[in-house]
Formats: C-alpha cells, sequence, structure tokens
C-alpha cells in the first residue's frame, strides 16, 4: 500500500525516460548495430522496420516509418545519432496531432468521464490518479465505482477515494452498473461536484452482451444530461499488441471513446502500439501512466515520448 | 487488414500449377507472407524468424500433391510446424510433490492471476478432489488481498487469513504451514503483480521462490500480449523458474502470437487457457487450435464444442421428432432460436468460423445482427399459446397486437412467419422422405457429397487440415443461422443459400453429444 513512495523528487519527465529506457535501450541499441556497421541500403532499412516491429508499432507503420527513414538517404552512410533523429521526427510526426490534453469543460455540471476498457488494463487505478491530479486542481470529485463484476474493485476504488478526498457512489457486487451510474450522477449534481468520473468492469470488446451493458451505462446517463458523458476514456495497457486496433474500433463504435489513455509504459520495451494508433484513429491521447505511483498519470507528449522511443534526451 | 493467411498464400502460389514440387523461390514468396500473418498475430519477431527459416528448410522441394493446391500445402506445413513448436500434447499441472504442494503463480499487473489463482484453485478442488488453500501476497495493489478472498468464497476454496503490515515472504511461509497444519494438499501463492524491469519487485518473487519452494511456478500471461511476451517470459523464467505458463483472456479476439512466442523462448509448456470471466472458465491447452487462431483460420473444433455443451440433447431429439411428424410449431422455434443465442448469438457463432471478417461487414450492411434474434425471440414471446402452436389464426388484428406487444413491426411478424412456414414445410417433406429425417435433411443443406459429417470427423477434419477449409468452408455448422437473408454471398455453404433459416442443422446433428 505504498503507492506514492516512488514518486518523490523525479518529476515526470525522469520517470518517462525511466519507464521508456528499456524501449529505448532496446532501440537504440539495435540502430547502433546496424547503422554503424553498413550504409543504408535495403537489409538495412529491412532491419531498421524489424527494430519497430519488436517495439509494437506494427507491421503497416513500422513500414511507414522505415520508408521515411529511407527518402533521399538510399544507400547512403548515415551516422547512429542521425538515424535517432529522423526516426524521432517520423515518429513525433505522426504523434503530435494526437497529443491533445484533456479539457474539463467548465460548463457541464458534473463533467462526467466514462472509463473503459478491457480486463486488467489499469482502468481503477487510472481513475485514482486522474481523482488525485483533479482533486489537486481544486475539482470537487465524485467517482462511481461501476465495476460491480470483478471481486473488490469496488474496495479497490473506496481506498483511492479516501487517498484522493473525492466522494464515491457504490453498489453490491453484481448491482446495475447503468443504475449506478445514474444515482452517481444524481448525487454529483445534488453535492455540486465538478468531475463525476465512472469506472466500467473490464470487459473484452468482442463480447457482445458486456458491450452492449456499456452501451446502456451510456443511455442512462443520458437520460439525466443529454450531454453526458463528456468524455469516454479507453484505457490501453502498453504490453498490448495489435489487439489494441481492434479494441479501438469496438468501444468506440459502442461507447464513442473521446480519448486514450496508455498505462504501465514502465514495464520492458513497449508503447510502440500508440503510434500506430495514432496513424489509424486520430484520437487524443491524453496521459500516459510510467508508474504505479499516485503521481504517475504524465499528461501526453509527442515529442518526449517520440525522442524517448528512439533513444534520444 | 490481413485476415486469412490461407486465401493469401492461395493468391501467391496457386498461379503455379503443373509443378511437381515447391521451389525456392515460391516459398521465399510465401515466406513474407507467413511472417507478416505471425508478425499481425503479434509472435515475437526473433521467434517469427527462427520459424519462417524452419519452414523454408521444410518446404523446399515438398512435392505438391495432386488434390492440393501449393497455398494449401503451404498452410498445412506452417500449421503443422506452429503445432509442434507449441507442444504437441497438452500438459496438466503436475501435483506429484508433498502435501501441501506449493503453486506459486506470477504474472505481470493485470494479467489476471488473481482470478486465474481461484479458476485453478476451483479445478483442483473439484476435479481433482483435492484441499486447496490460496493466499495472497499482493501487498501493493489496493483491496487485491481481499479480492482473492472474495473469490474464495465464491468458488468455495480457502483463503489463508489476511495478517496486516506482513511481507510477501513472510505470508508464503504462514501460507506453507497453515497448509501443513490444516491438511491441504495444495497451497496456491497469489504474487503481487509485477513489471520486469522493477529489480525490487523481481527480487521479492525470487525471495518468495526461495522461501516456498514451490513445486509449479506458473506464469499467467494475456494472450493479447505483443511483441514484449518474449521479454516478460524471458525475464520470469530468468529470475524465478518457471515451470509452465497459463494463458488468459484466449476468448478475445487476439490471434493470441503471444502463446507461441513465450512457448519458443523459454521452452516451457502452456497448461491452461482461460477462455472466460465465469469461474470455470479454465480450459486444457490445444496447440492445433491455438496454430489455427494465429494462423486466422478461427476454431471450429471449438464452435463444434460449444454447440455440444449448448444444445439440449433431450429437447433437440424432441423437436426432431416433431419436425419429422410435420408438427414444427412455434413454440419449437423459440426453443431453437433460444438455443442459438445460449451459443453467444450470430456474433459469437462467426466469431469462431474462419474467413469471416469480411462476412461481418457484409452482415452488418444486411441489418443481421444480435437484435434480430431477440426480436424474433420477442414476437413469439408476445403470442398466445393458441397462437404459438397454430400461427394461421394470425390475422391482422392479431399481428398488430403482437406487433405492439413486442416492439416490432407488422413486417417482421410477417417475415418470421414466412421463415417459419418455410422451414415446417421443409420439415414435413424430409419427414416424408424413406431415410427418416436426417439423412435427407444433411442433403438438403448443402453440405455436398457425403452428408453431416460426426463431430469426430469435424474434428478430425478441423485439427489435421487446415488447409482443407479455405476460405469459411465449415462443414455443417453454419445452417444453424435463422433468418440469414439468402442472398449473403455464397463463400460458406450452407449459410443461409438454400435454407432461409437453417435451423434444422441444430437438430440434425444425431449423437451431438461428448466427444473429447
Amino acid at each position: 500500500m505504498d503507492d506514492s513512495t516512488n514518486a518523490t523528487g523525479k518529476n515526470w519527465w525522469q520517470r518517462l525516460t525511466g519507464g521508456l529506457r528499456r524501449t529505448s535501450a532496446s532501440i537504440s541499441g539495435a540502430i547502433a548495430d546496424l547503422v554503424t556497421k553498413r550504409k543504408l541500403d535495403e537489409a538495412t532499412i529491412e532491419e531498421l522496420e524489424e527494430v519497430l516491429i519488436r517495439a509494437d508499432l506494427g507491421i503497416d507503420t513500422a513500414g511507414r516509418v522505415a520508408a521515411a527513414i529511407a527518402e533521399g538517404r538510399y544507400n547512403k552512410t548515415v551516422t547512429e545519432d542521425e538515424v535517432k533523429d529522423i526516426l524521432a521526427t517520423e515518429v513525433e510526426k505522426i504523434l503530435a496531432p494526437v497529443a491533445a490534453p484533456l479539457t474539463i469543460a467548465p460548463d457541464a455540471h458534473p463533467f462526467v468521464i466514462l472509463v473503459v476498457g478491457v480486463n486488467g488494463s489499469g482502468k481503477t487505478t487510472t481513475i485514482g490518479k486522474l481523482a488525485a491530479r483533479l482533486a489537486r486542481e481544486g475539482r470537487k470529485v465524485t467517482l462511481v465505482a461501476g465495476d460491480t463484476f470483478r471481486a473488490a474493485a469496488t474496495e479497490q476504488l473506496k481506498i483511492w477515494s479516501q487517498r484522493t478526498g473525492a466522494s464515491i457512489v457504490a453498489g453490491t457486487q453484481g448491482a446495475d452498473a447503468a443504475g449506478l451510474a445514474y444515482t452517481g450522477l444524481e448525487q454529483a449534481r445534488e453535492q455540486g461536484a465538478d468531475v463525476l468520473i465512472v469506472d466500467t468492469a473490464g470487459r473484452l470488446q468482442n463480447k457482445a452482451g458486456l458491450m452492449s451493458e456499456l452501451d446502456k451505462i451510456v443511455r442512462v446517463m443520458k437520460k439525466l444530461d443529454t450531454t453526458a458523458p463528456h468524455a469516454v476514456l479507453l484505457v490501453l495497457d502498453a504490453t498490448v499488441g495489435q489487439n489494441a486496433i481492434s479494441q479501438v474500433t469496438e468501444f468506440q463504435k459502442t461507447a464513442g471513446v473521446t480519448g486514450l489513455v496508455m498505462t504501465k509504459l514502465d514495464g520492458t520495451a513497449r508503447g510502440g502500439i500508440l503510434v500506430a494508433l495514432a496513424a489509424k484513429y486520430r484520437l487524443p491521447v491524453h496521459f500516459i501512466g510510467v508508474g504505479e505511483g499516485v503521481d504517475d498519470l504524465a499528461p501526453f507528449a509527442a515529442r518526449d515520448f517520440a525522442r524517448a522511443i528512439a533513444g534520444l534526451n | 487488414m490481413f485476415d486469412n493467411l490461407s486465401e493469401k498464400l492461395s493468391g501467391i502460389l496457386d498461379r503455379l500449377t503443373g509443378r511437381g514440387a515447391l521451389s525456392a523461390a515460391d516459398v521465399d514468396a510465401a515466406s513474407r507472407e507467413v511472417r507478416r500473418a505471425l508478425l499481425e498475430a503479434d509472435v515475437a519477431l526473433e521467434v517469427v524468424r527462427g520459424f519462417v527459416e524452419k519452414l523454408r528448410e521444410r518446404a523446399v522441394g515438398v512435392e505438391i500433391i495432386k488434390s492440393v493446391k501449393p497455398g494449401q500445402m503451404v498452410v498445412k506445413i506452417v500449421h503443422d510446424e506452429l503445432v509442434a513448436m507449441l507442444g504437441a500434447n497438452a500438459e496438466p499441472i503436475d501435483l506429484n510433490a508433498p502435501a501441501p504442494v506449493p503453486i506459486m503463480m506470477v504474472g505481470l499487473q493485470g494479467s489476471g492471476k488473481t482470478t486465474t489463482t481461484a479458476k485453478i484453485a476451483k479445478r483442483l478442488t473439484e476435479q481433482m478432489r483435492r484441499k486447496v488453500l490460496m493466499a495472497s501476497l499482493d501487498t501493493r495493489r489496493p483491496a487485491a488481498m481481499e479480492q482473492l478472498a472474495v473469490l474464495g468464497q465464491q468458488v468455495g476454496v480457502d483463503t489463508l487469513p489476511i495478517v496486516a503490515g506482513q511481507s510477501p515472504v513472510q505470508i508464503a511461509r504462514r501460507a506453507i504451514e497453515a497448509g501443513r497444519f490444516g491438511g491441504y494438499d495444495a497451497v496456491l501463492l497469489d504474487t503481487a503483480g509485477r513489471i520486469t524491469l522493477d529489480e525490487a519487485m523481481m527480487a521479492e518473487a525470487a525471495d518468495v521462490e526461495r522461501a516456498a519452494n514451490p513445486h509449479e511456478v506458473l506464469l499467467v500471461a494475456d494472450a493479447l500480449t505483443g511483441q514484449d511476451a518474449v521479454n516478460l517470459a524471458r525475464a520470469f523464467n530468468e529470475r524465478v523458474g518457471l515451470t509452465g505458463i497459463v494463458l488468459t483472456r484466449v476468448d478475445g479476439d487476439g490471434r493470441g502470437g503471444a502463446a507461441l512466442s513465450m512457448r519458443a523462448v523459454t521452452g516451457k509448456p502452456i497448461k491452461l487457457i482461460g477462455t472466460g470471466e465465469k469461474m470455470d472458465a479454465l480450459e486444457d491447452f490445444h496447440p492445433a487450435r491455438i496454430a489455427d487462431r494465429i494462423l486466422g483460420m478461427g476454431d471450429i473444433v471449438s464452435l463444434v464444442e460449444r454447440a455440444a455443451a449448448t444444445i439440449d440433447a433431450e429437447k433437440t431429439a424432441r423437436t426432431a421428432e416433431r419436425m419429422r411428424k410435420g408438427a414444427f410449431d412455434l413454440n419449437d422455434l423459440r426453443e431453437q432460436l433460444g438455443q442459438m443465442q445460449r451459443m453467444g448469438g450470430i456474433g459469437g457463432l462467426m466469431g469462431m468460423l474462419p474467413g469471416i471478417a469480411k462476412m461481418k461487414n457484409q452482415l452488418a450492411t444486411a441489418n443481421v445482427n444480435e437484435n434480430m434474434l431477440k426480436h424474433q425471440v420477442a414476437i413469439i414471446d408476445s403470442m398466445t399459446p393458441k397462437e404459438r402452436r397454430n400461427p394461421d389464426i394470425l390475422k391482422a388484428s392479431r399481428k398488430k397486437r403482437i406487433a405492439a406487444g413486442s416492439g416490432t413491426k407488422v413486417e417482421e411478424i410477417n417475415k418470421l412467419l414466412k421463415m417459419h412456414r418455410t422451414m415446417a414445410d421443409m420439415m414435413k417433406a424430409i419427414g416424408s422422405g424413406k431415410r427418416g429425417p436426417l439423412a435427407g435433411l444433411a442433403n438438403m443443406m448443402g453440405l455436398g457429397g457425403g452428408g453431416m459429417p460426426s463431430p469426430e470427423e469435424m474434428a478430425k477434419l478441423a485439427e489435421k487440415m487446415p488447409g482443407g477449409l479455405p476460405g469459411g468452408g465449415a462443414p455443417g455448422l453454419p445452417p444453424a443461422m435463422p433468418g440469414l437473408p439468402p442472398q449473403l454471398p455464397g463463400g460458406l455453404p450452407g449459410l443461409g443459400g438454400k435454407l432461409p433459416g437453417g435451423l434444422p442443422g441444430l437438430g440434425g446433428f444425431p449423437g451431438f453429444g461428448k466427444k473429447k
């Protein structure tokens, strides 16, 4: 229960680069291996593409970035730093349009944030961190423990509400999540909360029954406020591979996802799927989770992310 | 997007006719597609490389059998190689050690460790009659220990009482002691989810491993994991020494390439797979099925099994008997529709059929969706018993009432009645045939050639001849789709093509019981 201990002192940039170290290390190590030894010929570019594939960029995005790197430099001898720079620039080009903070519109009372994702992607923890961040900004936050399926999910969110001082609306396990969301919105209105964050049970995007439950949550909240939910965040685990594409497609269809949060970017080589998603969907990426501490939810910055992936600082 | 390796390879290789064997150039062309397919299935690059090399060695010079297309030939070789790499036999959890047998669960955060722990405990308790104790060593995530306690109550397995402030090693020791004194056969240790980079956490896992000396160390890993699967498996194997892998979220629509990656880098068997949120959704690992999935070939065996598990044999027999007599009324239709829904609806069935990606979109535009089933059931539910038995009495005013009651339109009711009519007529025709209800039915279903394959035959077909089922040639099952409009593309034999609502397919599987 000592989530905050490793949050001391370091700023989020250090945490990000620390978190992405493995990614960068493996990529830049591989780049150094390829490029210092020979010039930029076809074989080298193919290997460069494979390096990107290994970072989960996906075969198409990796191919495109590799092609961009080759453009105009074919058969030239290129130094390691040059390749890193080009790599960072190309990745940044894709990511820059999607880096957007989560703006809490002032005219919504409360501003309703619905948090969705597959099981184990880190929704509840993200909500905890987000609540802490919003509370620090002086907003009054109410949480809805809408994950009524997973054992002890409500308890987990309660602990977060105590830590962050947010009030919480919770039901019993197995309770109707849509009903809870409705009650939560009612209560948040009465108590004059600024932001309402609704947790949902993790669900795989190919389960039609569970997805229609999610649809119901959205529908029911619209009865009280036709503009709700004002933001729908899809939480993606950074270890996820190409299935993230299917996740975005399906959750967008059902819940109208407005933005992405990528969690657990603090493990081994990973995170590249975000580049593929940015290229394909252009959905804003609001935050990245770079650690387990309460403060380890950083706004997404394209340049930093791209440079961290390329192994530059 | 990639949809079916078999189709792609056909495009490349099937132009080569009249050649006796696969040349190096043919195989190179095919290898590129195989590589792409594997990468899109999230198989780790280093594993893909080794695999493609092996494939080249095996495939060059292979004689092309006359009746098989070169593309299918290569798919078959790829499939066989995948199965070989995934491990030919399912290995169960080994409890062959002095009691209490410690079993340690490790894995990343959110991989499903706690849920899997409870599922395994339930399995050991119910299927192997062991007395099991579970203990959560997760002192970090809020409410993790409570989660295991709640799950323990759900599955009826004891959990170690929570003592605040203890370290994971202390809890592990206490659990094993409690296991010894309490006469337990196995003690499951659910460790904290960790991040491989985090040296302190890995060290903690290693400490627990030393203290508990577990007989099994199972890595719980998400089937949706990307390229990172190799790093993850390698790191855990190096630090704590794995004995097996449990793959979770196999019920998702991921291709599951992580399974191959982890198996390849650790050499450790995949022992179990998690296939759902329910506590009994834990199954033995079948390499051939995952191989099919990685190749995007659907999972016909699972479909057959699910059908077998869902269909109430007795009711089906009764319906079949009524069909034979030509007394197929709306109650029977209701029953069939209900079975469809229990099998996961149209979406659930389609997802398991190979080569279905394109079909799905066409289905969506043709307005065939889950709601259709629901509406049809609602319509029948809004009828009086008399109407259900004798739909002929349904005139305009009754239809209006039913439409209002079921929230549908009169046209929908007419459509349903027409569907029922066609089916009932067909039943009658079959019933009057000489060879009994089922033989005739099979021929009418457009199954071509040999009538209804037995479940054994189907399983064999699916396991052995992946190349033999290109483009969605799922035998037999597709007829079980009610109300698919006939204008759908004929890619799937029997799907809506000949029967407007080929429901009798369900009743038409004789002896569909246990086949495993």
